[in-house]
């Protein structure tokens, strides 16, 4: 890719990243109406949301907190354009880790207990999903020799026959991220709650959009990640992300929440197991079979 | 476009009653009313609501309660009264402890008959009170747009117990 190109990767990924993750949202909303045999909203929900919460008044309990909400979005923007204009896999991970603290920082700045509770989870959160993205971005160097994402694009061979378990990870914490069931700990899209809104509870109108956006433009980063599995094979990975999507609204309306020690336990456990599992066999097997 | 009508968000408090009027409120939410289809969602947060649903009268003990959640609320929001002892005090209107229905501390826009209100008369309620949310959303701009400062709602006056 020249530097037109990835210039223009950087805008339609600003640009169209919203509008990808905002239908996704909708779709997801009808179709978890449907699993609960209700004939829920219509397709553009979300955005009559986003654009009604920018109208709007301006709530503020606390100017810090609104400056971090801006860090949130612009690292996640930031991650986003690092990955969609072929650039380094280390940091889009990094910069979307710092985006996740800026947004507990965020929450923290609110003297609110229901704030605070909801913060905490988030870094519980981060912790269960951050070793997973980084044995990702390990295995994806072990596998191809390289972090650009421009070079593990261009792999002739698609990565899901040498990356399997990491595959098997990313959909796991793939729930954390997109805040479904049972791993919705610090806030999630539906009704039931017991911490109010959790991390969200103090950001009103025009605040709370800024996370929505912030919330879609990780959705299609990570499914972008996920998506590189297939590289080589557009239509096979679509089909896979479509399937995954499906199990994640799946799992979404059939688990109830879990104790925040099993969150951490289980994600731990399994992504130790398939994630640093694959990265040792295929270390031997880079090595001809000698240990 | 009127986006407040297309995506009004709830929060729903019981003053104090009994409980006919909240169980008709959670039925709209079930398969049967779904009022998802109108992009309604039970939100439990003041600070993400524009419409504050309560039933039930209101008492000594919920009175500062209604306050701070109706103050809570960002601009613009509505008030619906559900059930008649929210319209009026009810059949508790005498009660020594009553202070009589929502419009004794907080401003009502819309007020909804029945013991307990059917579920369709909820909804009705909502649905009148999205035309005053989108009202209150033209004035609030007008006033942005002219820098005047928002006018002082003050709660009613509070019912005297006889």
């Amino acid at each position: 890719m020249n530097l037109t190109h990835r210039i223009l990767a950087g805008f339609l990924f600003i640009a169209l990243a919203p509008i990808l993750a905002g239908l996704l949202a909708g779709l997801d909303r009808i179709v978890s109406a449907r699993m609960q045999g209700r004939i829920g909203p219509p397709l553009l929900q979300p955005f009559y949301d986003l654009f009604k919460l920018f109208q709007k008044e301006r709530i503020a309990v606390n100017r810090s907190g609104h400056f971090f909400l801006l860090g949130y979005l612009l690292f996640t923007i930031i991650a986003g354009v690092e990955f969609f204009t072929g650039g380094d896999l280390l940091i889009t991970i990094f910069a979307l880790a710092l985006a996740s603290v800026f947004f507990v920082l965020g929450a923290f700045a609110a003297g609110s207990p229901y704030s605070h509770i909801g913060a905490e989870r988030e870094l519980i959160q981060i912790m269960a999903s951050e070793p997973m993205l980084l044995m990702v971005a390990m295995g994806f160097y072990v596998a191809t020799g390289s972090f650009q994402i421009g070079a593990i694009y261009a792999q002739p061979t698609p990565l899901i026959a040498t990356l399997p378990g990491m595959f098997l990870g990313l959909i796991y914490i793939l729930t954390i991220k997109l805040r479904k069931s049972p791993f919705d700990l610090s806030t999630s899209h539906h009704a039931h709650q017991e911490i109010v809104k959790g991390i969200t509870t103090e950001f009103a109108g025009p605040y709370l959009a800024i996370i929505e956006l912030a919330h879609w433009y990780e959705t299609v980063l990570l499914l972008g990640l996920l998506y590189l599995f297939f590289a080589p094979w557009p239509l096979l990975a679509i089909a896979a992300l479509i399937v995954v999507y499906f199990l994640e609204i799946l799992a979404d309306n059939t688990n109830a929440r879990l104790y925040w020690q099993w969150v951490l336990r289980a994600s731990w456990t399994f992504t130790a197991i398939v994630g640093a599992g694959n990265l040792i066999i295929l270390h031997y097997i880079n090595r001809g079979g000698t240990p | 476009m009127k986006l407040f009508r297309k995506s009004p968000w709830i929060i729903h408090y019981d003053g104090a009653s009994c409980n006919g009027c909240d169980i008709e409120v959670l039925a709209c939410l079930t398969p049967r009313y779904d009022v998802e289809r109108l992009g309604i969602i039970n939100t439990g947060n003041p600070k993400h609501a524009d419409i504050l649903l309560i039933t039930g009268y209101i008492n000594e003990q919920s009175q500062p309660v209604v306050r701070t959640i109706y103050e809570q609320m960002p601009d613009p929001k509505v008030v619906v009264a559900v059930g008649i002892c929210a319209s009026s005090g009810g059949i508790f209107r005498d009660c020594y402890n009553t202070k009589g229905g929502v419009d004794s501390t907080i401003p009502v826009d819309v007020y909804v008959p029945g013991c307990a209100a059917r579920p369709e008369s909820i909804i009705d309620g909502v649905v009148q009170a999205l035309d005053i949310l989108e009202r209150k959303r033209a004035e609030m701009k007008a006033r942005r747009r002219a820098k005047a400062p928002a006018p002082v709602t003050a709660p009613a006056a509070e019912v005297a117990p006889s």
